[in-house]
């Protein structure tokens, strides 16, 4: 009995949280990943992208609670995403068209893109807090848990509670979708062959006629989609605010070089060691050890291996080691 | 004399600029701005050698201001006795077993050949290390956090005058720049840039969290200052008297003795600001020219001719029998140490030490935006860089509101879309800031003020 309490515990306070924070993180690597490989720079302006459009979910968001549009116990945010998707996918195009096209036609270093779009996230970073403020936002209704800490414990009998929040199941649901919909694109159909041609060597794919601008295009439709959601999927578990957003570009950028840069299945994958590595290395274990030790051996101390305070420090830390002792990342990205 | 005429022109402009503001807000103001334009100068100095010079793109510039900032806690700040007493000795034993572990790996790292062997060795020295710090430090930890938390609750610093921080800032930050040179350098670019943004934040989130080094977000304040302060001046007889002549025609058309005195009193209060500020300034000036004296020497020096000869191309540098792997380390200390004076003289200017204040917005990427629109590889264009883009950056909130009213004028005062925008008018500095780095990038790639070689 004690076992499964132990095992309650864990999967609780670590195991499900860090499945949705890393499949928020993962969705968000992908969307780097792409733009690395395909486009050929590292984007700092991911996260202010992300919250882009992000904002345009939550402002629907309000204003379909005001004509009174819901989805009953799903958020309302849910039939907000295509929209926001739309807006977010047109903003990148533009931005595309306006400030990186003239680079890529120019064949610039990969260092002056990444300064470009360091530019384009100061003036992401503008428009979103002239629209909406930097203030922190909640927009999540309808049903909050699918099963409380209480419920669990009547129908199982057990001392420990399980919770599971309708935005975790949500985000883990969403996630496993859009992402194996992008895989089979990428790898099934004729388009998404042609745009892993041409992330592996750009002058052969040109050679055997693929359109740059067709893959350039729907690369950016793609991530427009992955940022989208995974802007909304985080904003509805925890809150919308868009310094959050901005600071959130820092795990995920360790997420996609962690899973090897260039490579989407490798950032998917990233995204769930940096969140697990993240919770895990923070969890305070006392409670965890308390039911699985006899008691004569019960910790006294928090079990606590780093503060939680050290969130960040720690995917920051693990990247450093993988660039260290693995510089292409776990899955073999690009070499560096 | 005609090749300078653009450094001229430009710098005249700008210091009209900073003159137009002392006019029309106020002088103190005018100084502030020039203050911290004079940090950013700093700051840029040392981005510049970085990039321009070697083309090393560092991000990691946050940590090193923070930590330059650190250093003026540590030097300047009276040691606390009864922390010392209560945790000292536990802590120097940490820093023992610190010093101890690193020279383990350095010793096992030239023994032992490349192998498996090694790399669970090593891991199990870090593992066993950390553990033992951990076991030593906690107690130590949790008692000095305990000594008057309201108050002090860290160790305190050397209790040294503030002035030689800047140099231990220096140090410091030069310290940090080894370790990640070690680490990083050898990356491409761009994976550089987002190692060393993110080194520099596990640096900021220690400073913040370890609250007996420095308080954390709890802050310092009240830090030492190489200027004598405001409260003081305005007791000081000679001061008053100075003001007195500086102002004895102003003075002289007012008639009752009471309202000539509170006159007086006013005009002190301000000029003590004013002269507070003119103190810094004077510093912060001297360290500019200073280092910009040097740079431009090592600049146009066989050194600086090397330097750029690895920046146009790494492998021709080598093959020539320059050695680039260390050129790049020593490059990326001699900035770094540069942005870590740049922290403590900051730190200094603003007499408080807030580490949650650091944050990449503003200490990385605005000064990454100021070196490129000064102009990268030409020491006169960063430093101008630094000025236009801190003045952009103050100044930007307030032409935002002037704007905002000139277009929105006939709209009544209760439109919403209107209180909406004045509300909002501070975030029009990123989008100054934004458009300024997209609009020089595309049609001025070198900046305001382009490298310059001299050929002789």
């Amino acid at each position: 009995m004690d076992f499964i309490n132990a095992i309650i515990v864990l999967l609780n306070y670590t195991i499900i949280p860090a499945l949705t924070y890393g499949s928020q993180l993962a969705l968000g690597a992908i969307f780097v990943t792409l733009i690395y490989g395909i486009l050929r720079f590292a984007n700092f302006a991911t996260g202010d992208m992300m919250s882009f459009g992000t904002m345009f979910a939550v402002l629907l968001t309000y204003y379909f609670q005001s004509l009174g549009i819901n989805l009953g116990i799903f958020p309302t945010a849910l039939i907000t995403i295509p929209l926001a998707t739309f807006m977010m996918i047109l903003y990148m195009l533009s931005i595309d068209k306006f400030v990186f096209e003239y680079y890529r036609i120019k064949k610039s270093p990969p260092v002056q893109l990444a300064m470009v779009s360091v530019g384009v996230m100061f003036v992401t970073q503008a428009i979103i807090r002239i629209i909406i403020g930097p203030a922190d936002r909640t927009f999540l209704d309808g049903e909050k848990f699918i099963l409380k800490a209480s419920e669990f414990k009547e129908i199982t009998g057990l001392n420990e509670g399980l919770t599971i929040k309708s935005t975790q199941a949500i985000t883990i649901v969403i996630t496993m979708i859009a992402v194996s919909i992008m895989f089979w694109f990428l790898n099934k159909t004729k388009t998404g062959t042609s745009m892993r041609a041409y992330s592996d060597n750009e002058d052969l794919a040109l050679l055997s006629g693929i359109d740059p601008k067709k893959v350039v295009l729907i690369t950016w439709i793609i991530a427009g989609i992955l940022a989208t959601i995974g802007g909304v999927l985080y904003g509805l578990d925890k809150s919308y605010r868009p310094f959050v957003y901005f600071n959130n570009m820092l795990p995920i950028f360790a997420a996609a070089i962690v899973g090897g840069i260039g490579n989407p299945f490798g950032a998917f994958l990233g995204g769930y060691v940096i969140a697990f590595a993240e919770i895990f290395l923070t969890y305070a274990y006392k409670k965890f050890f308390t039911y699985i030790l006899p008691e004569a051996l019960e910790p006294n101390s928090m079990m606590q291996i780093l503060s939680t305070d050290y969130k960040f420090a720690v995917s920051f830390s693990i990247l450093v080691i993988v660039l260290l002792f693995r510089p292409s990342g776990i899955f073999k990205g690009k070499t560096l | 004399m005609k090749q300078y005429l653009n450094v001229i022109t430009a710098y005249l402009i700008m210091f009209t600029l900073i003159i137009l503001v002392g006019i029309f807000q106020s002088w103190s103001l005018a100084l502030t701005i020039l203050n911290y334009c004079l940090i950013s100068a700093v700051m840029t100095i040392g981005a510049n050698i970085q990039w321009g010079y070697a083309g090393l793109i560092n991000f990691g510039i946050m940590g090193y201001t923070a930590l330059g900032g650190l250093a003026v806690v540590l030097v300047s700040v009276a040691p606390v006795g009864e922390a010392w007493s209560v945790g000292g000795l536990n802590m120097m034993i940490c820093l023992g077993v610190i010093i101890g572990i690193v020279f383990s790996i350095r010793l096992t790292l030239k023994k032992i050949a490349k192998s498996k062997k090694r790399n669970y060795l090593i891991t199990a020295i870090i593992i066993i290390g950390i553990l033992l710090l951990r076991l030593i430090s906690a107690p130590a930890i949790e008692s000095i956090e305990a000594v008057e938390p309201a108050k002090t609750g860290f160790l305190g610093g050397l209790g040294l005058p503030v002035l030689f921080s800047w140099i231990a800032g220096a140090f410091l930050a030069g310290g940090l720049a080894f370790v990640v040179g070690k680490v990083a350098l050898g990356l491409r670019a761009d994976y550089l840039a987002i190692a060393t943004l993110l080194i520099a934040e596990i640096v900021v989130s220690i400073i913040k969290h370890e609250d007996w080094l420095a308080r954390g977000v709890k802050n310092v304040i009240g830090l030492k200052r190489p200027a004598p302060y405001e409260i003081n001046l305005q007791q000081s007889p000679w001061f008053i008297d100075l003001i007195e002549k500086f102002h004895s025609g102003k003075l002289a058309l007012i008639n009752s003795v009471s309202e000539k005195q509170d006159v007086l009193n006013q005009l002190v209060i301000d000029a003590s600001s004013v002269y507070v500020k003119l103190c810094f300034t004077g510093l912060f000036l001297t360290v500019v020219i200073i280092l910009l004296i040097v740079t431009q020497k090592a600049l146009y020096s066989p050194w600086g001719r090397m330097m750029r000869a690895i920046r146009d191309n790494e492998e021709a540098a080598g093959a020539m029998g320059k050695n680039v792997v260390k050129q790049h380390l020593l490059i990326f200390i001699l900035g770094s140490a540069i942005v870590g004076i740049a922290g403590a003289m900051m730190v200094t200017n603003d007499g408080l030490f807030t580490p949650g204040s650091y944050r990449p917005m503003r200490y990385t990427f605005v000064i990454w935006v100021m070196v490129i629109v000064g102009g990268t590889g030409n020491n006169f264009g960063a430093i101008l860089g630094g000025f236009v883009v801190w003045f952009l950056w103050v100044e930007a909130a307030p032409i935002a509101l002037f704007f905002i009213n000139l277009f929105t004028a006939h709209l009544p005062e209760t439109n919403e879309i209107r209180v909406h925008l004045i509300n909002s008018a501070p975030y029009f500095r990123f989008l100054v800031i934004g458009t300024a780095l997209l609009v020089i990038m595309r049609f001025r790639p070198q900046g305001i003020l382009p490298e310059k070689i001299i050929k002789n």
